[in-house]
């Protein structure tokens, strides 16, 4: 298996590259992005480059890679500006896409993390959102819509090229260690946000799971769209209380407008789409991948167990897990020196 | 050279033998497809030739949902998978339990017809410009029969605050099909839904027990693909309960609610008396219920079916309405 994974320098993809490393039948591990990897990779190959068409075209073809692992959508409009995650998103999936169905292409599986932002949050929403129901109200932020945009490319992708087994999984909020997500941040701040008189059901998926899902998708050949999530749901009350902090209002009305000084003195950036999570919540139907075969670890009270867990490690000990810094040239002399003894290499 | 089955070769005698087989081809293979269709959606399928009532995706037999497997985590809340939480709804029974004995005095009849275990979904009559026949017949189910009922509603309450959150922690759903079917079939839970909605609610006093339309006959579409029985239930007393006397068209499209009210519980006591119940007394009688014959998860139910089960559920509401006002002597006692 020859694999090529976008986004290496994201959590998820540096997450990934690392497992895929236990498996011996992956022969390559080919990693893109501009940013460097996140995690100590030992025999991943990282190759900075952004999303230009032929230059994707010119890797896909001379790796001969057979799957592609399409972790680089950017889903925290916290951290990234709209143009961004245009460029990303909607840009870099297309030329990703191009290339792997250009003439003479050896991909044979495409592996697409998307997430549930794509459902939207809305007063009509069913109480489950299942894989084959749309959302209810209309995308207002440039993250939903980049990914709905995105999510037709795959789709047409799947349909011109159906000797490809196109696989998508859309995640829940994430939570763990070492993730950030802007619940992530949320619930790290002394006091926590919320919507007065809301009380949202959320649902979280944990970091392992999410590494869990993907590989799943990589060693089975499994088509389709799924939703990966927690079971079970939970009030935001009841997060915050697990976790161990204190509420702060903000009003019902205007609360974009009331979360705007948060935003300008950098204390919490809570965007449209996460402030539709607060005031109305979402749930996703989990049962069609548990189905497929996948298992999960965690489920979503166990999820926030966990990070709560790991909170308050983190306020005793300091940073709970110091980042990785990664060190090229420490790298290369791993992998290629003379003087490292590799095992099986003789 | 252009291949065969291509329009233009159409003059040509040999390729028209060639499409003619071709079609023939592509005819048997569209039969066979056909015949797999049937045998996943069921065979009664094809009886029916309207489009849903309720846009329900079809569910094949095979994928039938399976129950998730029971979370073990630890928990400090008890809200459960709906937002209801039981230890609210404790707490709204004791608050409420007074005045379901001693203001409305309920007095229920048929109970004994609501399934103890199974899923059902319970169809009543709505009236009040609040009304309060919705969490009568919760109140009572609940306490007489041990087991939770979840109301179905408009959306309009996930927009309002506070009042948005109890309204889910004390057993309120919105009223989206999925989520009827959801609680029905693969939760077995009882489920209380007003086909009326708000043209209930909202009817004047002059035009009091005499049931508007039942929507679109969507419930009857939703118990039969859930294959949950139907039952009725007529209550006599929430009319005069909060009588509405008129209505404010201008002030509701200002306010965004679907009416404004003037109720007599206003003009008797200012205000506040928008809160207040006139002290009438309830009767609750629950009816046979109503099995359906119509396979469940079919794709679409026939529309002539719905709107005829619908119109006789609506029927025998109206009818077991006039026959307990026949037999009323008092609004009051």
């Amino acid at each position: 298996m020859r694999v090529l994974v976008t986004g290496l320098g994201t959590f998820w993809g540096s997450r990934l590259a690392q497992a895929l490393e236990q498996f011996d039948d992956v022969e390559v591990i080919v990693g893109l992005d501009t940013n460097e990897p996140r995690l100590p990779l030992e025999r991943t190959e990282f190759v900075r480059a952004d999303s230009d068409y032929s230059i994707l075209q010119r890797i896909v073809k001379a790796t001969k890679v057979d799957t592609i692992l399409h972790t680089h959508l950017l889903v925290d409009s916290t951290e990234n500006s709209n143009r961004r995650m245009h460029e990303v998103n909607v840009i870099g999936t297309m030329n990703l896409l191009a290339a792997a169905g250009a003439a003479g292409s050896t991909v044979r599986k495409l592996i697409v993390k998307s997430s549930t932002l794509i459902y939207g949050a809305g007063k009509r929403d069913p109480y489950f959102f299942r894989e084959e129901m749309e959302r209810t109200t209309p995308p207002h932020t440039e993250v939903e819509r980049s990914l709905l945009e995105t999510s037709a490319f795959v789709r047409d992708f799947a349909v011109d090229n159906p000797h490809v087994v196109v696989t998508k999984l859309r995640f829940s909020n994430a939570l763990g260690d070492d993730i950030t997500s802007p619940f992530a941040r949320s619930l790290s701040l002394p006091v926590v946000p919320e919507i007065l008189g809301f009380d949202p059901r959320l649902q979280f998926v944990h970091e392992e799971d999410i590494t869990g899902a993907l590989i799943f998708a990589t060693r089975n050949d499994i088509p389709g769209v799924y939703n990966v999530a927690g079971r079970g749901t939970m009030p935001w009350s009841e997060i915050c209380e697990v976790i161990g902090k204190r509420r702060i209002p903000l009003p019902p009305f205007f609360t974009n407008w009331a979360a705007e000084p948060l935003r300008m003195t950098r204390v919490v950036d809570l965007p449209p789409e996460v402030l539709d999570l607060l005031r109305y919540g979402r749930v996703v139907d989990t049962r069609a991948y548990r189905r497929a075969g996948f298992e999960y670890k965690y489920t979503t009270a166990a999820t926030v167990n966990a990070f709560a867990r790991s909170l308050r490690l983190e306020s005793v000990v300091g940073d709970s897990n110091p980042s990785y810094r990664y060190e090229s040239d420490v790298e290369t002399f791993f992998r290629h020196s003379p003087a490292i003894i590799r095992e099986g290499n003789e | 050279m252009l291949p065969s089955g291509m329009p233009g070769h159409l003059d040509d005698p040999k390729s028209t033998t060639e499409q003619a087989s071709y079609e023939a081809v592509q005819r048997v293979m569209e039969a066979v497809k056909g015949e797999e269709n049937v045998i996943d959606l069921g065979p009664s399928a094809e009886q029916s030739s309207t489009r849903a009532l309720v846009p329900i995706p079809a569910r094949r037999s095979r994928e039938l949902p399976d129950p998730e497997p029971p979370d073990r985590e630890i928990r400090r809340g008890d809200v459960d998978p709906w937002g209801r939480s039981e230890r609210v709804r404790s707490i709204a029974r004791r608050i409420y339990d007074p005045l379901y004995r001693y203001w409305f005095r309920v007095q229920w009849e048929g109970i004994e017809h609501i399934p103890t275990e199974s899923g059902a979904l319970l169809v009543s009559n709505h009236a009040g410009a609040i009304p309060s026949d919705a969490p009568a017949i919760m109140h009572g189910i609940e306490t007489q029969l041990g087991r939770p009922v979840y109301g179905l509603a408009e959306y309009l309450f996930r927009d309002l605050p506070a009042i948005g959150t109890l309204w889910s922690r004390a057993g309120g759903v919105t009223a989206h099909p999925d989520n009827a079917y959801r609680l029905l079939k693969e939760d077995q839970q009882l489920v209380l839904v007003f086909p009326e909605g708000a043209k209930g609610t909202g009817k004047l006093y002059k035009d009091r027990y005499r049931l508007a339309r039942f929507g679109r006959g969507g419930f009857v579409e939703i118990a039969m693909r859930a294959g949950v029985p139907i039952i009725p239930i007529a209550v006599v007393g929430a009319e005069e309960s909060m009588p509405i006397l008129f209505k404010s068209k201008r002030l509701a499209n200002l306010l965004g609610i679907p009416y404004a009210p003037i109720t007599a519980n206003m003009l008797m006591f200012g205000p506040l008396g928008g809160l207040a119940y006139l002290p009438a007394k309830f009767r609750i009688r629950v009816l046979e219920p109503i099995h359906f014959t119509a396979e469940p998860d079919q794709e679409r139910y026939s529309r002539a079916r719905v709107m005829d089960a619908s119109e006789m559920i609506r029927g025998r509401i109206q009818e077991a309405l006039y026959d307990m006002l026949r037999s009323r002597r008092s609004t009051w006692w």
